[in-house]
């Protein structure tokens, strides 16, 4: 057995567990913390590793979509947050929260890292309250919802003649089939493509509105072979924004992407799983081209953000999808990709690989 | 001891309505109230090209950018999304074209909405004006929306140098918000909530060291697992520390100065907080023995009242200060 490809990094960390909540329209039932423990515990148990042996925990969630400040401490009871533990939060998508653990990894102040992420989306109106994020001067007096946004891209792209609307569907089509075998999944099977939301972009092109949370386990050297028996080595990871003026970008292009994927590492080897956090359909028309994904690069075999979309854990759930292919053996090299803002702003691209037998 | 009952969901409007004041740069000072007045300026970047809406600084170089242009109120739509459901708070209430503009002198695009009688109405490349609001306060809603436009060509004086100097500056905006939630508490907390409409406290029980959270959030916070035995407690219980309050809160109608205390209700692992009363306020004392007090129709205690038991020691509470 030969370790990960040389990462140039102080240390190699791989991802070691994975686990994910179905993804639901509704969770009235639940708080926060009840939404999220599962989680906490399955993640946990996969690694044998208790709460309090855990050397740093960082999570990923929005104030927004709940409507409550600080709504994320609520869940810190599901770690086991007494006596005091090395915690930190991110008020963005998850996979921003595992950046910032890997990084506190390479430091060498912990061995291990928690990251958790979760999303609730049902108290409110997502497409509203994502208007909130944008530029207070300029977009969000206007509020231009999160569809509008994506449609205009859209349109740049079949404009350029990147794609066409059959095009688009034959994206969500692909997307929602290969969830059928996803038991987490909102959306599985033919789902039909529906009306216009946004011209050009119908229902199917749209991701669903749902409640879910996801957790990842990271660990370094030879502790992630003790947790693991095929560690998902993180060989490369970095994360890259864009002008927030919308008209100031080439919506068709995600040159972020581009930039971090170089930095990865991406295109030093070819890759046979990718993992896209695409919202939208003509966002993976975007990133694959970004990303230079070949025909042979099996894309969002999970159905993607497509079929689930839990706003903050979607980006961290392609980054455990495809550490769970590689810790199956169903990959030996993957990308995963997160993103977050309007029209790809931002873009997280991670590289990771398993063990060659 | 009862084991949790299946969850009863309660849910309640919750509304989050945030007026932020937010001061302008020089830039967009000028921006906005060039907007005021009819006039369109951008910004020239550092290679040459004229951003409009203007930046501050440099999207390439991050240098800090002030030379101020005019352009022209006609532009080209250079990509756009048919919106044919409204949102509330958005441009126009009939359907109508998300649209970015490139304005005639500039090389950057401005988000806003275009008015057309349909989808079939609009293509990229199009000719489009501003529609100037009827009342301009110095904000993006000053363009009321674009519309279509028979000028095929720019203007060719601009853009033109401009001094970005108006009579009585606009230097902030107020960004009012507002979005509606439904509240839902989750399975924990509906069951202390529902409790409490019967004047009982609920409490849920660790499964692992078996202490007792009131009110219970579904989790214990030193094993991280879920509490799940709901188990009454109180009504009565200990002072455990207290400060007394001078100043007298807005919209709270309790006389200055008062006591406001954490307590421990008999079988709680830890300690609650409410207001005492019924003891003058230099009396209360830890340790002190209280009840809980409900209104008429009150949904939770009002307040808490000396039982006139005898203090408890301090090693019957001390775990719980
Ligand atoms: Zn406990």
């Amino acid at each position: 057995m030969t370790g990960p490809r040389t990462t140039g990094y102080a240390r190699d960390v791989a991802v070691v567990a994975f686990a994910q909540s179905d993804h639901l329209r509704r969770t009235d039932e639940l708080s926060e913390v009840e939404m999220v423990m599962p989680v906490l515990h399955e993640v946990l148990a996969a690694t044998g590793l208790k709460a309090g042996e855990i050397g740093f925990t960082c999570s990923g969630s929005s104030d927004y979509l709940a409507g409550r400040a600080f709504s994320f401490t609520m869940t810190l009871d599901g770690v086991g947050a007494w006596p005091p533990i090395s915690e930190s939060h991110v008020e963005m998508d998850g996979a921003w929260a595992l950046y910032e653990a890997w990084v506190k990894i390479q430091t060498g102040d912990a061995d291990t890292a928690l990251v958790y992420a979760y999303g609730k989306s049902s108290p409110g109106s997502v497409r509203d309250v994502l208007t909130r994020q944008l530029d207070p001067y300029y977009l969000a007096p206007l509020w231009p919802d999160s569809v509008a946004l994506a449609a205009l891209q859209a349109q740049a792209l079949i404009d350029a003649g990147e794609t066409d609307e059959p095009g688009l569907a034959a994206i969500a089509a692909r997307s929602r089939a290969d969830a059928g075998a996803n038991p987490h999944a909102q959306l599985r099977g033919a789902v039909p493509h529906g009306d216009y939301q946004v011209r050009p972009l119908r229902t199917g092109d749209c991701p669903p509105v749902g409640d879910g949370v996801a957790a990842v386990v990271l660990a370094a050297g030879d502790l992630a072979r003790q947790l693991c028996r095929r560690p998902a080595w993180i060989t490369g990871i970095d994360h890259r924004i864009e002008a927030h003026g919308l008209g100031l970008r080439d919506l068709t292009d995600s040159p972020s992407t581009r930039t971090a994927a170089e930095h990865a590492g991406l295109f030093d080897a070819p890759v046979d799983t990718a993992e896209l956090h695409a919202p939208f359909s003509s966002q993976e028309v975007v990133l694959r081209t970004a990303l230079r994904l070949g025909d042979g690069v099996t894309i969002n075999p999970s159905g993607g953000a497509l079929a689930a979309n839990p706003m903050m854990a979607a980006g961290l759930i392609r980054i455990g999808e495809a550490a769970a292919r590689i810790h199956r053996g169903a990959s030996d090299r993957a990308v995963a990709h997160a993103t977050s803002g309007p029209c790809l702003q931002q873009n997280l691209v991670a590289v990771l690989e398993g063990d060659r037998a | 001891m009862t084991a949790a009952s299946p969850p009863e969901v309660l849910r309640a409007p919750l509304v989050v309505e945030f007026p932020f004041t937010r001061s302008l740069g020089p830039v967009q000072s000028a921006f906005l109230t060039g907007l005021r007045e009819g006039v369109v300026l951008g910004v020239q970047a550092s290679d040459g090209r004229v951003v409009v809406p203007p930046v501050e600084y440099d999207p390439v170089t991050s240098e800090e950018i002030r030379d101020l242009v005019e352009v022209a109120t006609t532009g080209t739509v250079t990509t756009w999304a048919w919106n044919d459901r409204p949102r509330p708070n958005q441009p126009l209430d009939t359907p109508f074209a998300w649209a970015l503009v490139r304005l005639d002198g500039a090389d950057t695009a401005l988000l806003h909405a275009l008015d057309a009688p349909g989808p079939d109405a609009v293509r990229t490349g199009m000719r489009v004006r501003i529609r100037w609001a009827a009342e301009r306060t110095g904000a993006i809603t000053d363009i009321a929306c674009f519309e279509p436009c028979d000028a095929t060509t720019a203007p060719q004086s601009l853009p033109a140098p401009h001094d970005g100097i108006f009579r009585e500056a606009v230097t902030g905006i107020v960004a009012e918000a507002r979005l509606d939630y439904v509240y839902s508490p989750g399975r924990a907390q509906t069951g202390y909530i529902n409790a409490l409409s019967e004047r009982r406290t609920v409490g849920e029980r660790c499964p692992s060291c078996h202490k007792v959270y009131v009110p219970p959030r579904g989790a214990c916070p030193t094993c991280g697992v879920a509490t799940t035995d709901r188990v009454e407690v109180g009504p009565a219980g200990t002072v455990t520390t207290f400060c007394i309050v001078n100043i007298k809160a807005a919209n709270l109608d309790i006389e200055v100065p008062y006591v406001y205390a954490h307590i421990a209700l008999d079988g709680a692992g830890l300690a609650l907080h409410g207001r005492i009363g019924g003891i003058p306020y230099d009396q209360v004392r830890m340790g002190l023995r209280v009840e809980p007090v409900w209104t008429e129709g009150g949904r939770y205690p009002d307040h808490y009242r000396p039982t006139g038991e005898p203090d408890a020691e301090y090693d019957a509470y001390k775990e719980l200060i």
